[in-house]
């Protein structure tokens, strides 16, 4: 079949970022070719500034080398500026006279400084700052001339004059308004920052409007309109920039200081789309990368005709590249009273200044300077616009959820040097991992994940790197939205997955695939075991359980090991096991010269370094039910003695924990679930670090949820206090169950509390008496007639030959 | 010189699913996809040893059980970011029995 022609005008990031993501989805349907008027294939615009202040070096930001292009089958024309679409007849014109037929076209032709239209606008030295040109230009400046102006005091203006500071030139930087990046910081912020750059060497002119650029051929000064004349060899103009449109509305595509697109980033023609900072979407254009990127995945999707996604706009935030400046804003922190409340913390001589607006519970801005590393925290809760109140009494003292373990108890990643470690799982240092975002050009937590390893597997250490890609990036950096694409599948997140799986009653794999438009003809290793457990979480006895879709724990019901063997263990209901047991475990332990037998952390005992095919005769010996210790289900209940025994003990804790894994025996779940019961305050079973920890005290049972003991401690929340152990069952399991019909696959309960907020738990469980017991019969209905998984293994032999191994 | 060896029938091969065939030098994991094509590959991850055939098996990858590494079943190559490729062999149905061709 003839593959259709896709023509992308503009070689930048936005461009090139849709063609990046169209080749990972769609990579054999078009044939590509990329006009591009730079003699430069793409590199990392926004990386500029460190290469002006010598911190990098041109090669150093590029970012789709020439070898990229030819690999991936694309025509590149560098120096070749479009300057003719001919619609009609679908063909696009270089001003050298090479031609291009299209069937779909990318408009990306970006934007262009907004020269001031004064007297003097044209002479020599007079230059904008966008691309690599006008960057050799400056360079090139200061090693012949001493003074330069910088007019604008933004944040490209800033950047431009720090870097020409340390190129050795006088800089001076003149800015209309009363403090510097008004846009990003209030007047308090705004001041400290001046001072800083003032103490490297920069002058300011504030409120100073330019008049007028004097000069015969090369500027010679520069007039403002308070009569002032300062002499100037080179003058940069950062006052903002204009959506590069012209090529595109000399084409007839309608335009409104911008190429308008819709929601697909469609133009008015249907064969031309449209990203980047020439566009004008709902009225907006944008002029930082981390939205170009959010329109590129959304065009590559449509021009994959795969048809789904919508852009629906941004929110922006922003760093300033300048080393040693530590500064942050997004949303909204001007002055107004209609119901905004500030929470301030400044500290002048140590230099920190945060301030976070808030109206109707959420956070609306953040200026922070001086102390930026929970900059990416407020941001997120920003986006998300999520409720503050619970966490608002230390919600300036930051984010200090970040793990503990695996990382030297380091939190804030601008503490640390190269050599420190911060993935502690895969051994991965800082240094590492800044290289890699400047190298290979990464600009997510999951590419880092990708190419570093760091934070690819217990997670514990996320946190830091994306503290450390903000710091790398600046402005380029989006953390990303807590609405969590399930895997590169879909487009679809886990609740709209979730939504759909309940609403079109889908009841095997194959059928929601289909219906939900699945990319993949059967998924991967990530969606597939999600897909089959919200099927089977939301139609209980309907849907069909595809065992070829869960991990090797699951479907083997035994713990796979480092040497591809496998753990045993048994239920110990309650964690109590009796002489008759252990005598069966130790004869099995001795049939099977079973390398290791140990207790585990939930009282049990594990026997481990078992081959596969050994598996089903020792169950068949042990004839105990399987211990779940494989599962995202419920795992153990851990209980201390209690009262029946311990001279302290109020309550029976040993039989609540019995009852408890009984009820709730063979049920899966997002992820682990863990129990404890203990009879008294002294809390001897760790109630407190459990999914749902319950403390016996005199008058009956505090139960507590989202403690986790794991990669970052995390200590349970009171949930509420009951007198009996039928309640107990009821208000733990209606818990249980409402994380299972809503949290995400993967999330352990601490995880979807935080999301939700344990307000809303209250809500569910405690508040509405109907819909916790409606939910406990949910629970109770899913488990009914469940076995015990691997009597019904050793009974079935024959239909479960995947335990054998076949010899030849 | 060539050396087929019958190994099991097509249907013993779970669909998105793997049997693990031992000879006497080494373990082969034999893979069976959702359109039905057979695949054969060394049974050990490149990465850390790991059985391959244990793991979730899609398109024409599987993603190791130990690590996910996505190992192609077509060519034995990781995924990039990851690099490592272990040995393949080539396989043929007849008559409904899965065939593969060892090293002689």
């Amino acid at each position: 079949m003839q593959k259709m022609k896709l023509v992308v005008v503009g070689n930048g990031m936005a461009g090139m970022r849709v063609v990046e993501e169209l080749l990972k989805i769609a990579p054999d349907i078009y044939d590509i070719t990329v006009f591009g008027d730079e003699p430069y294939p793409n590199y990392n615009r926004i990386m500029l500034s460190p290469v002006l202040a010598n911190e990098q070096t041109i090669d150093d930001i590029i970012l789709n080398s020439r070898a990229w292009y030819t690999e991936n089958n694309i025509t590149l024309h560098t120096s070749a500026r479009i300057n003719k679409i001919d619609r009609k007849h679908r063909v696009v014109t270089a001003e050298d006279g090479t031609t291009a037929e299209y069937d779909r076209l990318l408009i990306a032709t970006g934007s262009k400084p907004f020269m001031l239209p004064i007297t003097g606008a044209n002479l020599d030295g007079v230059l904008g700052y966008r691309d690599i040109k006008d960057t050799n230009a400056m360079i090139a400046t200061a090693k012949k001339y001493q003074h330069a102006i910088v007019i604008g005091g933004g944040l490209l203006g800033l950047e431009a004059a720090n870097g020409l500071k340390i190129q050795g030139m006088e800089v001076t930087v003149v800015h209309k308004n009363e403090w510097l990046l008004e846009k990003q910081l209030d007047k308090t912020a705004g001041k400290m920052l001046q001072k800083n750059l003032e103490a490297k060497g920069l002058k300011f002119l504030l409120k100073t409007n330019t008049q007028e650029i004097i000069g015969k051929k090369r500027v010679e000064k520069v007039k403002f309109t308070d009569g002032l004349e300062v002499s100037a060899d080179l003058v940069v103009m950062a006052v903002g920039i204009r959506p590069n449109f012209a090529l595109a509305e000399s084409a007839g595509i309608y335009c409104n200081r911008g190429i308008v697109v819709n929601d697909t980033m469609q133009t008015y023609d249907p064969r031309i789309y449209a990203v980047g900072e020439c566009v004008a979407h709902r009225g907006i254009s944008y002029g930082l990368v981390a939205p170009l990127f959010e329109m590129a995945k959304v065009c590559a999707t449509h021009l994959a005709n795969f048809g789904i996604g919508l852009y629906k706009g941004s929110v922006t935030s922003t760093k300033l590249k300048v080393t040693g400046i530590d500064l942050f804003s997004a949303g909204d922190f001007g002055n107004a009273d209609d119901g905004r409340e500030e929470i301030v913390l400044h500290d002048a001589v140590g230099g920190v200044y945060k301030k976070l607006v808030i109206k109707d519970d959420k956070i609306i801005g953040s200026v922070l300077y001086g102390d930026t590393a929970d900059g990416a925290w407020y941001f997120k809760m920003l986006r998300d616009g999520k409720p503050i109140h619970e966490i608002r009494d230390h919600l300036m003292f930051g984010q200090d959820s970040l793990g503990n373990t695996g990382h030297q108890g380091q939190d804030k990643a601008a503490a640390m040097t190269n050599e420190m470690e911060v993935c502690g799982c895969n051994g991965v240092c800082k240094g590492t991992i800044v290289k890699a975002i400047q190298d290979q050009g990464l600009f997510s937590i999951d590419d880092v994940k990708k190419q570093t390893k760091a934070g690819s597997s217990c997670g514990s250490c996320v946190g830091l790197v994306e503290q450390i890609l903000a710091s790398t990036l600046g402005g380029g950096y989006a953390p990303p939205s807590t609405s969590k694409v399930v895997c590169g599948c879909t487009e679809k997140n886990h609740e709209e997955v979730r939504a759909e799986v309940r609403t079109h009653k889908y009841l095997n794999i194959p059928d929601a695939m289909k219906g939900m438009g699945w990319r993949t003809p059967n998924g991967c290793a990530t969606c597939r075991p999600a897909l089959n457990y919200y099927l089977l979480s939301t139609w209980p006895h309907e849907a069909v359980d595809d065992p070829q879709s869960r991990f090797i724990n699951e479907r083997v019901h035994a713990n796979i090991q480092k040497d591809g063997t496998y753990s045993v263990i048994p239920r110990m209901y309650g964690g109590v096991t009796s002489p008759d047991q252990l005598r069966k475990i130790a004869d099995v332990a001795d049939k099977y010269a079973v390398p290791m037998v140990k207790v585990t952390g939930g009282q049990r005992i594990d026997l481990l370094g078992v081959k596969k095919e050994d598996l089903v005769d020792m169950w068949k010996d042990l004839d105990m039910p399987s211990g779940y210790a494989y599962a995202k289900g419920i795992r153990t209940v851990k209980t201390c003695v209690g009262s029946e025994f311990c001279r302290f003990g109020t309550q029976n804790s040993t039989q609540m924990g019995i009852d408890i894994e009984k009820a709730f025996d063979h049920m899966w779940a997002p992820h682990k679930v863990k129990f404890a019961v203990s009879g008294c305050p002294r809390n001897c079973a760790e109630s407190g670090i459990k999914d749902v920890g319950i403390i016996g005290v005199d008058s009956g049972w505090e139960i507590y949820v989202g403690g986790n003991g794991g990669i970052k401690t995390e200590v349970a929340q009171f949930l509420c206090k009951v007198k009996t152990s039928d309640e107990v069952l009821e208000y733990s399991g209606a818990f249980i169950q409402i994380y299972r019909e809503e949290a995400r696959y993967l999330d352990r309960t601490v995880h979807w509390i935080e999301r939700v907020g344990l307000e809303y738990v209250k809500q569910r469980v405690l508040a509405d008496a109907e819909g916790r017991k409606a939910a406990y019969e949910r629970l109770l209905y899913a488990l009914q007639g469940a076995v015990n998984p691997w009597a019904e293994r050793v009974e079935k032999r024959e239909q479960h030959k995947e335990f054998e191994t076949i010899t030849v | 010189m060539s050396n087929w060896v019958k190994v099991a029938s097509f249907e013993d091969i779970p669909k998105l699913g793997a049997r693990v065939v031992r000879t006497k030098d080494i373990e082969i994991g034999v893979f069976r996809t959702e359109d039905d094509r057979i695949f054969a590959i060394n049974n050990t991850c490149p990465h850390k040893g790991g059985p391959l055939s244990q793991g979730i098996v899609y398109g024409d990858k599987v993603a190791c059980p130990l690590h996910s590494w996505k190992i192609s079943l077509v060519d034995g190559k990781a995924e990039e970011p990851d690099v490592g490729e272990t040995a393949c062999f080539n396989t043929k149905i007849e008559d409904g029995f899965v065939y593969l061709e060892l090293k002689a």
